[in-house]
């Protein structure tokens, strides 16, 4: 997710001059571009010093929370747009935090790694959990404690009523439509409130 | 890292009243103040830096007497608020008792008897000072500052200042604070000002003439204050449950037995060497008056909506249990529901409230990178300006009356008076 095109490429879901909130938005990089590609503007919210520091440096407004524990301070639909990128894995209450980001937001947008794609398949068919370039830790020390697949994501978006717009894969920062499930290391969603 | 120098405090004195929120009015009075650095062409570089309860306008450098300045880790040359960019003001509040008009000056009520205010001077508010401050500000040629920056109480009046004045900021940086004080908070305040008041050398407030200091009280009003400004990790790990004798226990119920008490004494002695009581109880009122959501039926979020066009930085520590994180997001919270501008750092410290006066790596980065774009901007506007003419003259008076105290030469000498010492002690600055 850290490559600029497909940094790029999810900024493309924003509409222009919208109202942004960026879960885990770690040192402010798509929230800069927003803001000067888009006429963005918004918050980060992100758990890590470095990560604060980064963006206080680069004057991207950025709130220190851990996400685990909520939304609270966000009153609903109060962004256009709720971005949850390369985060959804790192959370405890993934089902939770994706409904508080469908009551944030008027439009979410959440990407993480496509545990199908088919290296991970492989991987797993050899008997051994995968390290790639997408998950590239040990399943003793991943900080990606929910592992899903694209397919998966649909079910959980059935399940918390929300209306998906739009999903592709990411692979090499191009977008993939045909097979995301086998052919992408990234899912990406966008989904909007009925 | 080089320091700000020799500091001298300056006076500017104020003959016009200052209108008080409980109605009352403080009929004029001056404010001691020191600056650093250089205030640029456009005058757009200024910062103003808020004091808490036991501090003053001795912010950075040394003073004469070769003090160093309570946020000296902080402001200075090359420091994270810089007075190499910076032109950075520091100014004792009214009520105070590092040099400003305070209950030890004469009442010009009763000039002619040289009688002090003590427990006459009126009950002042943040809100109040914060009017004192900027009337300073506008003396001194400045018509918006770049930032306000305070911690803990500092913090509420760069808070108040958003407020109350919005056109005149920019930035507002609160550190370890909250949107008012909880009932736990006022309460270890009321513990603090019983102590004073309970203290027979008090005397109502009057002691200045009886020739005596309510020692005890401030001694005790001092030691509770500090055990609120460590955490528990803290003390522990500083003292633990040491000995002060290293024979072992004494038995007794009135020596020290465990250094943590000692430590207490020693800082309750110190305090009330150099602090004045009735300044004590001002100031904890003015704490505990604190609370702007009160004057909007209770929603911070309503109060803040006057400041839309400031920018905020606010910063808590994960041990502050005096003025929590929780509290520091209330205040990130009524700012992000009027969709303001707001960078929030939550420094995982471990020194408690303490910590806003340390040099925490992490904090102090934040700090400087923040301080770093608001002198960005302000070069920025510089570079795109027309010059403008210099700064007008200041209506200054050198020093205040001092109060005569009933015995001459006595050891109480106010703290203003002429060619005496104009700054007292400072050590630290909590709350």
């Amino acid at each position: 997710m850290s490559e600029r095109r497909d940094l790029e490429l999810i900024a493309d879901l924003v509409p222009a001059g919208s109202r942004v909130l960026d879960l885990g938005c770690g040192n402010g990089e798509l929230l800069a571009h927003l803001r000067d590609h888009k006429n963005c503007s918004g918050y980060g919210i992100e758990i890590a010093d470095a990560g604060v520091l980064a963006c206080v440096q680069r004057g991207i407004d950025v709130i220190q929370l851990n996400l685990d524990e909520g939304l609270a301070l966000f009153d609903d639909r109060s962004f256009d747009v709720v971005l949850q990128l390369d985060t959804l894995q790192h959370l405890r209450n993934t089902e939770r935090m994706l409904r508080e980001t469908a009551r944030v937001g008027r439009i979410g947008i959440v990407s993480f790694p496509n545990f199908a794609h088919w290296p991970n398949r492989l991987h797993v068919l050899t008997g051994n959990m995968p390290v790639t370039r997408a998950l590239p830790y040990q399943w003793y020390d991943t900080p990606n404690i929910r592992v899903g697949t694209f397919a998966d994501f649909e079910l959980l978006a059935q399940r918390c009523g929300l209306q998906v717009s739009d999903r592709f894969g990411l692979q090499h920062g191009r977008i993939v439509r045909r097979w995301p499930n086998l052919l992408a290391s990234v899912a990406v969603f966008k989904f909007e409130q009925s | 890292m080089a320091t700000s120098g020799i500091v001298q405090s300056q006076q500017m004195f104020f003959s016009e009243p200052l209108a008080l929120k409980s109605g009352a009015s403080l009929p004029e009075y001056t404010l001691n103040y020191q600056t650093w650095g250089a205030l640029n062409e456009q005058r757009n570089n200024a910062v103003l830096v808020c004091h808490a309860l036991n501090a003053g306008q001795h912010v950075a450098g040394r003073d004469e007497q070769g003090r160093l300045g309570w946020w000296d880790n902080l402001v200075g040359p090359g420091k994270p608020l810089d007075t190499e960019r910076f032109f950075v003001i520091g100014v004792n509040n009214p009520g105070s008792c590092f040099g400003s008009t305070g209950p030890m000056h004469v009442n010009p009520a009763h000039a002619a008897e040289g009688r002090a205010w003590g427990a006459d001077f009126p009950v002042m508010t943040v809100e109040d000072w914060v009017d004192a401050q900027l009337r300073l500000v506008q003396r001194l040629g400045i018509t918006q500052l770049a930032a306000v920056l305070g911690g803990s109480l500092g913090g509420m009046q760069a808070l108040s200042w958003t407020l109350r004045h919005p056109s005149k900021l920019r930035h507002c940086i609160a550190v370890a604070t909250a949107p008012n004080l909880s009932a736990q908070n006022i309460a270890f305040n009321e513990v603090a000002r019983r102590a004073i008041v309970t203290d027979p050398d008090f005397y109502g407030g009057h002691f200045y003439a009886q020739g005596v200091v309510p020692k005890r009280g401030l001694r005790l009003a001092r030691m509770i204050g500090h055990i609120t400004y460590l955490s528990d990790d803290t003390m522990d790990l500083k003292f633990g449950r040491a000995l002060n004798n290293k024979h072992g226990l004494s038995f007794s119920t009135q020596d020290i037995e465990f250094q943590v008490e000692s430590y207490l004494r020693y800082q309750g002695d110190k305090f009330s060497d150099y602090f004045d009581a009735n300044s004590y109880l001002l100031i904890t009122r003015a704490l505990d008056y604190f609370d702007p959501a009160a004057d909007h039926g209770g929603d911070l979020a309503r109060a803040f909506t006057a400041a839309r066009d400031n920018r905020f930085l606010l910063v808590s520590f994960s041990t502050d249990w005096r003025f929590s994180p929780a509290r520091s997001r209330e205040i990130v919270k009524a700012l992000v529901d009027n969709r303001i501008q707001v960078s929030y750092a939550e420094i995982n410290a471990p020194h408690g409230h303490d910590a806003f006066l340390l040099d925490d790596p992490r904090y102090h980065a934040v700090m400087r990178s923040y301080f770093d774009r608001v002198a960005l901007e302000s070069a920025e506007a510089e570079r795109w300006a027309a010059p403008k003419p210099a700064p007008a003259g200041r209506e200054t008076r050198p020093a205040l009356e001092p109060s005569k105290p009933a015995q001459a030469g006595s050891a109480l000498r106010p703290s203003l008076s002429a060619g005496g010492p104009r700054t007292r002690r400072v050590e630290g600055s909590r709350e």
